[in-house]
C-alpha cells in the first residue's frame, strides 16, 4: 500500500473462480410489500452492468442489498466470492457483526441519485473521511490520494469548496471521487445522473466511462439508454422485482423479447 | 456602439418619484412610548427606594462576584457540559434500535420533565436523609447474606459519608444537570432526526460504522438544530441558578444579593442589582451562541440568516450591553 498513485482496478482476483457480484434469487420485503421476488445476476470482474426499469421496480432496492444496507429476507449474493452479510457454517446462516459488515462494504463503492456528501465537509474533506476514519490511512497519503481522485475527475481546483458551492455534476463527481477513496472492487451506481440538469450529466457519464476504461467492475442503474449500449458489457431489465430479460445491451434495446421491456424501452427511447 | 448605447438608454425610464404612503400610526405609537420611558426614567431616577448609590456600592462587593463566578457562572458551564453529554447519551438511547435502551431513555425524560426544577433541588438537597453513607461494592450484600446464613455480610469497597459527596454545589449541580440532560435529549433526538437519512447511508456505503457516522457525519449536521434551543438552554440554566437557593447553595449570585438586602433591610435595590447582573450575563451569551451558530453553519450559506435571527433576539430581550448601561 506505498503506491501513491491512483489504484487501477485491484488484480480480479475473482476473475478465474468465480463472478465479482453474484446474486441468487433475493427476496426482500417491506412488511407485505414484496419488492425483490427473486432477483439473479452475475456480473464477472471488469464488467459493466447496466440495469434498466420502470419506477418502483426494486432497482434501488437490490443496490442496497448487495452492500447490505438492506437485509435481504431469502436468497444469496456474494461479492469477490464472499457471503455479504452472513456466514455460512454447517449448514447454518449467521448474521456478521457490524464490524465486519463494515468491512465487507468497504471493499463496495456506491454513488447515490442524490449524491449525498457531507455537506459541512469540503470536497477534499468528503473525500479523504472514509480514508482516513476508516482505513486509518495516514493524513499526508490520504490528503495526497484525495487531490489526484478530485484532479482524475476534473475538480482539481475544487478541492476546499462545499458541496453547496458545486454544481449538480461536481457534486456527483465528488461523489464518484469519494467512493473510489475507498478503492473498491466493485462500484455500484443508482441512477447517478438523475437528478442532473441535462447539461450536466455529460460530465458525470464521461467520468464513468472512463472508470469502465479503466476495468472497474460497475453495476448501473440508469435511464441513460446511450451510456448503456455504448459503455454496458451486460444489460439488465428489472420489473416487479424480478430480472425480465437480460443480454448484451445492443441486441436487448433493438431487439427486446419480453413484452414489458418492450413498452418500456418505447417510452426512454 | 451607438446604437447599443440608445437603446440602454431608451430601456432606462426616469426614477419614480412617488410620495411614500404616511405612516400616523407610527407617530402616535412613538409619542406613547416616549411618555412611557420618560415616565420609567422619572420613576428610576426621583424614586428614592432604588438607592443608585447603595446598589452600586453593594453590587460589586467580594462575596456577591464570588457567588457570581464560582456560583452562577461556573454551576451553568458545569450543568450545561453535564446535561448537553448526558442528553446526547439519552437521545442516542432513544433513538436506538435496542427496544430496551428506548424504554429507559423514555422513561428517564418523562420523570426529569415532569418534575419542576425548584422541587427537583429541594429533593437532592435533602437526599442525605435517604442514606447517610454511599458505598460501593456488592449490590444487596445484606440481603444475599442472610440467604446463605451470614448474619451482616458486608462486600463494601469504599464509602462515603453523604454530607461529603453531596455538598450543597453537588447536590445542585446534579438537579440541575440531570433536569438538563432530559430537555437536551430531545433537543439533540429532534436535531438528530433532521438530518437528510441519505447522509447515514452514504456513510455505511463507506464503511463508516454507526458511532462513525454519529460522531462525523450526523452530530455535526444536527448542530445546526441544536445550537439555537441550546443557546436559549444555557440562558435558562444561567437564570435558574438562582434556584438554587432552595437546595441551599450559598455560594450563588442571587443567594449573596438577597442575603445583602435582608442584612441591610435593602431588599429592593439588590433584587434590581439581581436583574442588572443577569441582564449583563445573558446578554455575554447572546454575543456566545451568534458565533457558534455561524460556525456550525459554514457550508450553507446561513449565516446570514442566523445573524438577522440574533439581531432581532438581543433587540425583543433588551439584552445588548448598551442596554444595561441606560437602564441604570
Ligand atoms: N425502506 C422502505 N420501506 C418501505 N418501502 C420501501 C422502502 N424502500 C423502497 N420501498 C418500496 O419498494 C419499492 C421499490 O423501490 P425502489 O427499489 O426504490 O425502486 P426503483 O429504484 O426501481 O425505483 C417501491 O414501491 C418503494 O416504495
Ligand atoms: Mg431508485
Amino acid at each position: 500500500m506505498t503506491e501513491a498513485t491512483i489504484p487501477a482496478q485491484a488484480a480480479p482476483s475473482a476473475a478465474e473462480s468465480g463472478p465479482m457480484v453474484r446474486a441468487e434469487n433475493v427476496h426482500k420485503s417491506f412488511g407485505h410489500l414484496e419488492v425483490l421476488r427473486g432477483v439473479d445476476l452475475e456480473v464477472r470482474a471488469g464488467e459493466v452492468c447496466c440495469v434498466l426499469g420502470p419506477s418502483g421496480s426494486g432497482k434501488s432496492t437490490f443496490l442496497r442489498c448487495i452492500n447490505h444496507l438492506e437485509k435481504i429476507n431469502a436468497g444469496r449474493i456474494w461479492v469477490d466470492g464472499e457471503l455479504v452479510g452472513y456466514r455460512e457454517r454447517g449448514g447454518k446462516l449467521y448474521e456478521l457483526r457490524e464490524k465486519e459488515v463494515v468491512a465487507q462494504r468497504r471493499s463496495i463503492g456506491m454513488v447515490f441519485q442524490r449524491f449525498n456528501l457531507f455537506p459541512h465537509m469540503t470536497a477534499l474533506e468528503n473525500v479523504i473521511e472514509a480514508p482516513l476514519r476508516v482505513r486509518r490511512e495516514p493524513a499526508a497519503v490520504a490528503r495526497q490520494r484525495g487531490i489526484e481522485l478530485l484532479d482524475r475527475v476534473g475538480l482539481a481546483s475544487k478541492l476546499n469548496a462545499y458541496p453547496g458551492q458545486l454544481s449538480g455534476g461536481q457534486q456527483q463527481r465528488v461523489a464518484i471521487a469519494r467512493a473510489l477513496a475507498m478503492q473498491p472492487k466493485v462500484m455500484l451506481f443508482d441512477e447517478p445522473t438523475s437528478a442532473l440538469d441535462p447539461e450536466l450529466v455529460g460530465e458525470v457519464l464521461d467520468v464513468m466511462k472512463d472508470l469502465a476504461r479503466d476495468g472497474m467492475t460497475m453495476i448501473v442503474v440508469t435511464h441513460e439508454i446511450g451510456f448503456a449500449r455504448e459503455v454496458g458489457d451486460s444489460l439488465v431489465f428489472m420489473d416487479g422485482g424480478v430480472v425480465v430479460e437480460s443480454g448484451p445491451p445492443r441486441e436487448v434495446i433493438a431487439n427486446p423479447r419480453h413484452e414489458r421491456t418492450q413498452a418500456f424501452l418505447a417510452k426512454v427511447l | 456602439m451607438t446604437a447599443e448605447k440608445t437603446a440602454t438608454e431608451r430601456a432606462r425610464p426616469e426614477p419614480i418619484k412617488a410620495v411614500p404612503v404616511r405612516h400616523p400610526g407610527r407617530w402616535v405609537t412613538v409619542a406613547v412610548l416616549a411618555v412611557l420611558a420618560a415616565m420609567f426614567l422619572h420613576v428610576l431616577l426621583t424614586n428614592d427606594a432604588f438607592q443608585w448609590s447603595f446598589m452600586i456600592d453593594h453590587m460589586f462587593r467580594p462575596p456577591i462576584i464570588d457567588g457570581l463566578v464560582r456560583g452562577t457562572v461556573l454551576m451553568t458551564i458545569s450543568a450545561m457540559l453535564i446535561g448537553v453529554a448526558l442528553g446526547v447519551v439519552v437521545a442516542v438511547m432513544r433513538l436506538s434500535p435496542n427496544p430496551i435502551l428506548r424504554g429507559v431513555a423514555w422513561l428517564y425524560t418523562w420523570f426529569f420533565r415532569a418534575v419542576p426544577r425548584l422541587v427537583l433541588l429541594a429533593v437532592f438537597g435533602n437526599i442525605g436523609i435517604l442514606w447517610s453513607r454511599i458505598e460501593f461494592g456488592v449490590p444487596f450484600d445484606t440481603h444475599l447474606g442472610r440467604l446463605f446464613g451470614i448474619d451482616n455480610l458486608e462486600l463494601r469497597l469504599f464509602g462515603f459519608d453523604s454530607r461529603d459527596l453531596l455538598t450543597g454545589f453537588m447536590a445542585g449541580l446534579l438537579g440541575l444537570a440531570l433536569s438538563e440532560a432530559a430537555y437536551m435529549a430531545e433537543i439533540v433526538r429532534a436535531g438528530i432526526q433532521s438530518v437528510d437519512p441519505g447522509q447515514t447511508e452514504a456513510a455505511g456505503a463507506l464503511g463508516m460504522t454507526r458511532g462513525q457516522t454519529l460522531r462525523r457525519v450526523v452530530l455535526p449536521q444536527a448542530m445546526r438544530v441544536i445550537i439555537p434551543p441550546t443557546g436559549n438552554e444555557t440562558i435558562a440554566m444561567l437564570k435558574d441558578t438562582s434556584l438554587l437557593m432552595y437546595v441551599p447553595v450559598s455560594m450563588e449570585l442571587f443567594f449573596q444579593l438577597d442575603a445583602v438586602g435582608k442584612r441591610t433591610f435593602q431588599i429592593f435595590p439588590m433584587y434590581v442589582a439581581a436583574c442588572l447582573w443577569y441582564l449583563l450575563l445573558t446578554s455575554v451569551l447572546l454575543v456566545g451562541q451568534y458565533f457558534l451558530e455561524r460556525h456550525y453553519g459554514k457550508g450553507y450559506g446561513r449565516s446570514e440568516r442566523a445573524r438577522f435571527r440574533l439581531r432581532n433576539v438581543t433587540a425583543e430581550s433588551g439584552g445588548a450591553p448598551g442596554g444595561t448601561e441606560t437602564a441604570r
